[in-house]
């Protein structure tokens, strides 16, 4: 049963320069103890789509249309204090600059009680401990001590544990990874992703893993979701999307991906750009760089193709 | 703490000795006969040769700043000539003064612009933000004697509010409080005196808020812009996510981390205080070392000039320090650059 | 910078913002103010009228007239050349002074920076204005000690900014490929980078403008530098100050609002050029 349900989701902004629409029938949904991965290019709308589940987007951001529910509640029709109680306890998130996420001049295990006092039901003597406690669940070594120190004195390594530890201080049903490992050194990104993974599993944790890093999908997630300019344009288990993908842009995806016997010369990179959002854009904001683009690609709404229970992609002329 | 205590006060020190060499050299390398300006524009051929041998002005340089460090280590600042106390001694007694107006318009100037600057911040081009940001703009434009008169001119002259501009208190209806720490307010309150206290505060108004009216414009400035950067931050953005409640997010989160930067600029603040103190003291009447000041310059009076300069030099180092010093207090980071 | 493209984002910035043009305007104004001040004036400002004294503004005299029966629109007039020159030639010679102590102590280090770096270290350890009353009653009471006065306690605000522009810009890749092309190190300072500081620096030089005049008119209204019957704005507001109570606001008003208008241009005309040049910087 889906923890996380997004479904049919339309995002604008109103900026001084036009509307953007940034999501246009975004649906997604995230099982409990599933690890699901959106991938795409910086300004697909990854981000935004964790935001909005958040709550977090600023003023000038419109919802549109769509539903989000979790396990069962409606996030979207949620007062925003009913909202700000749910963050932190059901639902999680961590971004990407651990360091820069913190707050610099507090200490990591005080930023850990505030989240404590607020959601969690223990008395003030505990707090102390029930951080440390967090601490040590992320395997930071020596927790007590490091509990003391302040976000500049730790690596980024350590502060993104520091990070998860805070969202997953109340064992929320809900995390959503942004770019959690994007700037971290390859041992340090195995580490943390390792990491993720056990908290995941071992609690039942739905999580969304936003990266633009189609190998560390390939390897932490269960099914993979592809965005392009806003939207979603296939969902697939993440062999199944690997080895079989269905859509013209996952497929240059994985071109322009290197592998470890890759060679310069074999990789491609995807023509063209992302269309501007604040235009008036065809159905199919892919057609333009899109290699099997026909007439009528840009005249009719843009179906689902379900190519199998658990893969669909958006296409007219799927691969 | 300690450690760091004392590694600032150290980094004090070469700002100590340059101030004392520079004042040094203002009282002795002038052009002209220094021991003419320290006899007085009434004194004779032999009066002047007098004060040329007792001043040891007629010594090499090198050896004169050797008895000027000693003169100053004993106190010893020259004599007024108009007052024809010992400098030192006429500092001190107006000094008290100086400090409550300063003191005064400081608070008011943090008062109002860092709740100014944060609630500008909270609420982006609304219409306290524009009222913040022309304030600053204007109040910037605005030189201190000329805001004090105009202040008097309003609340004085045309609406009556003010009271009298003759100084820190009217001396015929009431009498100064027993000196205690020498500002009237404070000496009022420490025994009680009500009606002297109201009638202190009330002369203080004006004075205070001319003086402060400048200074706002700075920090209310960097308030808001470091208000701004802090709420825009990623570690906000974090704590909104972990659902902390508003006003935590605000003062805990938020607002400690605009501390640093408003401290920072309280360096430039103080020296405009401890500056301007002098125009709006000479605008007001108030008896403090900025109108001694002002009256040892119309007069000619070097010993008291140079002496004031002193004075107002080595507390403006002292004030730095105490400002570097709550630096490390705030920030953590900064304890660890040294 | 090409000229063109100076002059067309110049045309830009002013556009957008009226408050700057007019702010251009205004000072243009009163530097015509400066440069033909006696011609311009109705009045004589030095011809006294005992029994004109104190007017009130009028159709005759649009400012009044002070204790001495002065014409006081004339004497503003007249006064902007003394008030904006001491602050234009202090504002000048520090920032020749600045840029040059900076550049060399950013570009060569060692004890070059050192010795200007503690220099201008213990000028900033006075309260500026206290500092400047010193060296005006120390160097004597001129307009010229004003000017001086005023230069050095500007001096740090120059240098250090020169200082630290130098400094980032030393070791660029068009600074290394002059040096390597067999320049030597003051020929690469004077041709390469100090004139890529220059428009910062302007910048800087006109948002430091208001601040100089402020300066300047402070030290007069306490009786520094410019002795009566020379008209400049301090001391005619200092002249002014005693007639409040009684009532007669001309006197000193309209000198103090002649500051208030040259300060709060010179500071507009400042934060337009910021933004002409960055506009991230705007805060």
């Amino acid at each position: 049963m889906a923890q996380l349900e997004i479904d049919n989701l339309s995002v604008e902004f109103r900026t001084r320069h036009g509307v953007v629409r940034a999501l246009e029938s975004v649906t997604l949904s995230v099982a409990r103890g599933e690890i699901v991965g959106v991938v795409g290019e910086s300004g697909s709308g990854k981000s935004v789509t964790a935001y909005t589940v958040m709550g977090l987007n600023d003023e000038a951001a419109e919802i549109t249309s769509g539903r989000i529910t979790m396990g069962g509640i409606d996030l979207l029709a949620a007062r925003p204090e009913a909202l700000r109680e749910l963050r932190g306890r059901e639902m999680a998130m961590i971004f990407q600059s651990p360091r820069t996420a913190l707050n610099p001049i507090r200490k990591v295990g005080k930023q850990i009680e505030d989240v404590l006092l607020e959601h969690a039901n223990l008395p003030r003597r505990n707090l102390k401990k029930a951080a440390i406690a967090a601490l040590a669940r992320v395997r930071i070594p020596d927790p007590e001590r490091r509990a003391e120190a302040y976000p500049f004195e730790l690596s980024g390594g350590m502060c993104q544990r520091v990070m998860i530890a805070m969202a997953l201080a109340c064992t929320p049903s809900v995390l959503i990874a942004d770019e959690p490992t994007t700037g971290l050194d390859v041992t340090t990104q195995a580490v943390i992703m390792d990491l993720i993974r056990d908290m995941s599993r071992s609690t039942r944790m739905s999580t969304l893993l936003i990266t633009h890093d189609l190998g560390l999908a390939g390897e932490y997630c269960d099914r993979i979701a592809v965005m392009h300019a806003g939207h979603i344009v296939e969902i697939a288990a993440t062999e199944t999307l690997l080895d079989h993908p269905a859509h013209p842009y996952t497929r240059q995806l994985l071109a322009a991906t290197p592998v470890p016997d890759s060679r310069l010369y074999s990789l491609t990179s995807i023509p063209g750009q992302l269309p501007d959002l604040r235009s008036a854009l065809p159905p199919c904001r892919f057609s333009g760089r899109c290699e099997r683009h026909q007439p009528i690609c840009d005249e009719r709404e843009l179906p689902w193709a379900q190519l199998s229970p658990a893969h669909i992609v958006r296409c007219r002329f799927p691969l | 703490m300690l450690m760091m205590t004392l590694k600032r006060l150290m980094m004090a020190v070469p700002s100590l000795i340059g101030v004392v060499i520079v004042t040094f050299l203002l009282t002795r390398a002038l052009p002209g006969d220094p021991a003419a300006y320290f006899a007085g524009p009434a004194a004779n051929a032999a009066s002047i040769a007098n004060i040329r041998t007792t001043l040891g002005l007629d010594r090499p340089l090198p050896e004169q700043f050797v008895y000027y460090v000693n003169d100053l280590l004993h106190g010893n600042l020259g004599h007024s000539l108009t007052t024809g106390q010992p400098v030192l001694t006429d500092l001190i007694e107006r000094l008290p003064a100086s400090l409550e107006l300063s003191g005064f318009a400081l608070l008011f100037a943090v008062g109002v612009a860092i709740p100014l600057g944060v609630w500008a911040a909270t609420r982006v081009n609304g219409p306290v933000d524009h009222a913040c940001r022309a304030l600053v703009t204007i109040s910037a434009a605005f030189p201190t004697f000329f805001i004090g008169l105009l202040f008097v001119y309003v609340f004085y002259f045309l609406l009556g509010w003010a009271p009298e501009p003759l100084g820190r208190l009217n001396e015929i209806v009431f009498s100064a409080p027993p000196r205690v720490t020498g500002a009237y307010t404070i000496d009022a309150l420490i025994v009680g005196d009500w009606r002297v206290f109201r009638a202190a505060l009330a002369q203080l108004v004006l004075p205070a808020v001319s003086l402060g009216l400048f200074a706002l414009a700075p920090i209310a400035r960097i308030t808001r812009a470091a208000m701004l950067e802090a709420l825009g931050s990623d570690f906000v953005r974090t704590a909104r996510a972990s659902g902390l409640p508003a006003g935590k997010i605000l003062i805990i989160y938020a607002f400690r981390n605009v501390l640093l930067p408003v401290s920072s600029v309280l360096g430039m603040v103080f020296s405009f205080l401890l500056g301007s103190n002098v125009l709006i003291e000479q605008v007001f009447g108030w008896q403090g070392v900025g109108a001694y000041a002002v009256s040892a310059v119309i007069a000619s009076d070097y010993a008291a000039v140079q002496g004031f300069v002193l004075m107002m030099a080595i507390l403006y180092v002292l004030l730095n320090l105490a400002v570097d010093i709550f630096a490390t207090l705030i920030d953590p980071r900064v304890r660890f650059e040294g | 910078m090409s000229l063109i493209v100076l002059a067309r984002n110049t045309g830009y910035a002013f556009g957008e913002n009226r408050l700057t043009l007019a702010a251009a305007v205004i000072l243009a104004l009163l530097a015509l103010c400066a440069l033909f001040g006696p011609s311009l004036a109705p009045f004589d400002p030095l011809t006294t009228a005992a029994a004109a004294k104190l007017a009130p503004p009028s159709t005759l005299h649009p400012f009044g007239t002070d204790a001495l029966g002065r014409d006081i629109l004339s004497r503003v007039i007249v006064a902007a050349r003394l008030d904006l020159g001491m602050a234009i030639s202090a504002v000048a010679l520090s920032f020749l002074v600045g840029l040059a102590l900076g550049s060399l102590a950013g570009y060569f280090g060692g004890w070059t920076d050192r010795i200007v770096g503690r220099v201008m270290d213990t000028i900033m350890a006075f309260p500026l204005f206290v500092l400047a009353m010193g060296i005006v009653v120390a160097l004597g009471n001129s307009v010229l000690n004003i000017i001086i006065a005023t230069m050095i306690i500007n001096l740090p605000f120059y240098c250090r900014f020169a200082r630290s522009a130098v400094n980032v810009r030393r070791d660029l890749g068009y600074v290394e490929a002059a040096r390597m092309g067999g320049n030597g190190s003051l020929m690469v300072l004077l041709n390469h980078i100090v004139p890529n500081i220059l428009p910062p620096m302007m910048v800087q030089a006109s948002l430091n403008m208001g601040w100089a005049i402020l300066n300047a008119a402070g030290l007069s209204f306490i009786g520094l530098g410019v002795r009566p019957p020379t008209p400049e704005w301090g001391i005619m507001v200092s002249e002014g100050a005693s007639y409040i109570i009684s009532g007669e606001w001309w006197a000193f008003m309209f000198p103090g609002a002649a500051l208030v208008l040259a300060v709060f241009c010179f500071n507009m005309l400042g934060d337009g050029l910021r933004d002409l040049l960055d506009p991230r910087k705007r805060v």
